[in-house]
């Protein structure tokens, strides 16, 4: 059977490794001199960016509570099925908010799809993604769990303002 | 007979129809918010313009007569500029509330938008704002601003409902709907002003807020709140039935229904006071057992009892193959002549529009399956009398609920030996009973129903009970209903144990040695068909969505 050379076959100092383990070592030297970005989690956190998507969460106001009017648009657009919403009448000028708004963490993808269609800026993606339950009942969030003060969520709305 | 062409179709038409009904009777739709084919022509919301050959400009229509010859275009390029022309018009001070507004899904605005509009708005200026949130009546919510001033509202309450309580105040740019000072919008047919607004100007105040039209399924069913059987859609949201509308049937409601019968006829179904799986009353302790239990208790206490001894009460609430089986069962394992149903008649609450004395929807369905008193046997008042006296020891009563009728009645049942009684909700009879089987209601079960004037139609079932799964037995099914598991809260709504009543007989036949044995409604129904030449040649699909006249009531239908 004939030998068959390949297009790269080692040359001769190839061939010896020695150089090539040093070119090896010296990279990982570099390295070593380089800033850490490895995180002793969960003593360290990280604090992502604006555009993270964490947990999908809904913004609260000061004075008048949820934004959200229970329109349900991220409701129908959810390609998970994850959210829940069922609207009640109020007497105030908006007319219609959340009885009940739900999210199943489990079905949830972090797509952030609810995000975008919300005509309210009502739901936002979150930089929160510590999520752990130990049943399916604990993974379905209520009203408790998901309405979060608007100014924890600046960063986020601020970032929405310029690239959405 | 004339023709006409529409984009370069050619069509037949009836003399004195107009080009939107030509074109409609042919499935060509032109666009329109303001014409109703049962409203007089108003001819103000402009977007049915359409191009007439050898006619200076654009016309409407629905107010224009076909004539022979006629050359009309609807989607000439004239026609779709001015269609955007109207639409951007409507659009000018129409609120983008989309998103909290209850038409939206089934809004021609919206539709019309998406077909016809720019996609686009060129208006900069402030919008103008009218009042919102008026509640015109007790049931009907008014938001001024979304309104198109079609006029169909008002139109419909003078001509259908013959109630004149609307109008237009304010003509100008700050056209409003106001009633009439003093009065209330509070005729029995307010809410058809809801399904026939075009935008969500006019909302439900029972509805309102309650669901998204698109997560909800629609089934073809028949109202049973009265005699008339107006056709309608039932609107189910996890289990839980949200809203009925009507359905068109032009031979039997053409295009409404009652209040009443709107709002009244399924919270039943929804209600905490189902009966849910079978109770039994020993020595004065009510226990719920399944339904198979309940059926053998059932069987073991009545075969004792002789014809003479018992009564049997069919039911003009329930189905004809519900009192078909009941009529069956009495004759074949009892031999029982006893056997008649209560009749629900109120002269007091009709009229010439829908509502009819006869508050049961299947009167004459009841009475020609087999619901009335053998040879020699009793009638309803007979029986009654014969339970005061101790001669009929044992009651089986279907679907109904005598003891609310009086007290002579309620009295008369104490005196039973037993009394057995097949039940939808928790009710005055339910209470005395010593054995009860949950019926299922007339939204979770297949049926006929014959209405006043002997047309046969057909209910479907809406609501699931523990028993059914929406996929296998073809019911119609929700984009929740499809996609939703048993861990998903809104998908799994409760579900009541319960059967239908002909499905009860069926299992207290097969225990008690008997002969009848049906699987389906529909196998209760070809029976019915082989034994009673009233339904000869029919089957479920014969009678189909809109149902089916019954040629033995013919003449029943010339005199009413």
């Amino acid at each position: 059977m004939a030998v068959k050379r390949r297009k790269n076959d080692l040359n001769i100092l190839e061939k010896l490794y020695i150089p090539e383990i040093a070119k090896g070592m010296a990279l990982t030297l570099k390295n070593m001199f380089r800033p850490r970005v490895t995180m002793q989690y969960p003593e360290v956190k990280f604090d992502p960016p604006a555009s993270y998507r964490g947990r999908p969460v809904l913004v609260e106001e000061p004075e008048t509570g949820e934004r959200c009017v229970a329109c349900g648009l991220c409701s129908r657009v959810c390609p998970a099925l994850a959210i829940e919403v069922q609207a009640a009448e109020t007497d105030r000028e908006k007319e219609r908010y959340p009885e009940k708004f739900e999210i199943n963490m489990i079905r949830c993808i972090f797509c952030g799809f609810c995000e975008e269609v919300c005509p309210e800026e009502a739901i936002v993606m979150s930089k929160d993604y510590e999520l752990v339950y130990t049943n399916r009942q604990d993974a379905i969030y209520g009203k408790d769990k998901l309405l979060v003060p608007v100014e924890e969520l600046q960063d986020r709305l601020d970032y929405l303002r310029n690239f959405k | 007979m004339p023709k006409l062409t529409i984009n370069g179709r050619e069509i037949d038409f009836k003399q004195g129809q107009t080009v939107i009904e030509a074109a409609k009777d042919n499935g060509i739709e032109i666009p329109h918010y303001c014409w109703h084919p049962s409203l007089s022509v108003s001819g103000n919301c402009r977007v049915c313009l359409v191009e007439l050959e050898k006619m200076p400009k654009l016309v409407i229509a629905c107010s224009t007569l076909a004539a022979e010859g006629m050359v009309v275009h609807t989607q000439s390029e004239k026609t779709l500029q001015a269609r955007n022309a109207v639409m951007e018009f409507l659009l000018i001070n129409h609120p983008l509330d989309c998103p909290i507004c209850d038409e939206a899904g089934e809004c021609k605005l919206q539709e019309y938008a998406f077909d016809h509009g720019y996609g686009e708005s060129r208006f900069d200026e402030m919008k103008n704002r009218k009042e919102k949130r008026v509640a015109l009546g007790p049931r009907i919510m008014f938001d001024g601003d979304r309104c198109i001033s079609c006029s169909r509202c008002i139109r419909f309450s003078d001509e259908i409902a013959k109630a004149t309580q609307l109008t237009f105040v304010q003509r100008g740019d700050r056209v409003t709907i106001k009633t009439f000072p003093g009065e209330e919008f509070d005729n029995p047919y307010t809410l058809n002003t809801v399904d026939i607004c075009p935008v969500g100007a006019l909302t439900s105040r029972d509805f309102r807020f309650k669901a998204r039209v698109w997560d909800m399924s629609e089934t073809k069913t028949i109202c049973p709140g009265c005699s008339r059987g107006c056709n309608i859609e039932m609107w189910v949201r996890n289990n839980e039935i949200l809203r009925l509308t009507p359905r068109e049937n032009l031979e039997v409601n053409e295009y409404w229904m009652c209040d009443w019968g709107r709002l009244n006829t399924f919270k039943f179904v929804n209600a905490r006071n189902r009966i849910d799986g079978a109770l039994i009353r020993e020595n004065e302790v009510i226990t719920k057992v399944s339904v198979e239990e309940g059926i053998s208790k059932t069987a073991q206490a009545i075969q004792k009892y002789k014809a003479s001894q018992i009564a049997f009460l069919g039911s003009a609430f329930a189905t004809c193959e519900d009192n078909f089986s009941l009529a069956k069962f009495a004759k074949e394992s009892f031999s029982a002549n006893n056997i008649d149903f209560i009749r629900y008649v109120d002269e007091t609450n009709q009229d010439d529009i829908l509502i009819k004395p006869d508050k049961t929807p299947n009167t004459l369905g009841a009475k020609s399956t087999g619901i009335k008193p053998g040879n020699s046997g009793l009638n309803i008042h007979e029986i009654f009398s014969e339970i005061k006296k101790g001669n009929i020891k044992a009651l089986f009563v279907m679907e109904d609920n005598p003891a609310a009728i009086s007290d002579d009645y309620k009295n008369a049942l104490k005196k039973l030996e037993l009394l057995i009684v097949l039940s939808v909700n928790e009710n005055e009879t339910t209470e005395l009973a010593d054995i009860v089987l949950p019926a299922a209601a007339y939204a979770e079960k297949n049926g006929t129903f014959i209405n006043f004037e002997g047309r046969l139609q057909r209910i479907r079932p809406a609501v699931v009970t523990q028993n059914m799964e929406r996929s296998l037995d073809g019911m119609s099914m929700s984009r929740l209903d499809k996609f939703g598991t048993k861990y998903d809260s809104w998908a799994s709504g409760h579900r009541v144990d319960a059967q239908p009543s002909w499905k009860l007989i069926s299992m207290l036949s097969q225990k008690l040695g008997g002969k009848i044995n049906y699987q389906t409604a529909e196998d209760v129904f070809d029976d019915l068909v082989k034994s009673n030449k009233e339904f000869s040649g029919l089957d479920y699909d014969i009678i189909g969505e809109k149902g089916t006249q019954l040629d033995s009531f013919i003449k029943v239908k010339e005199t009413v």
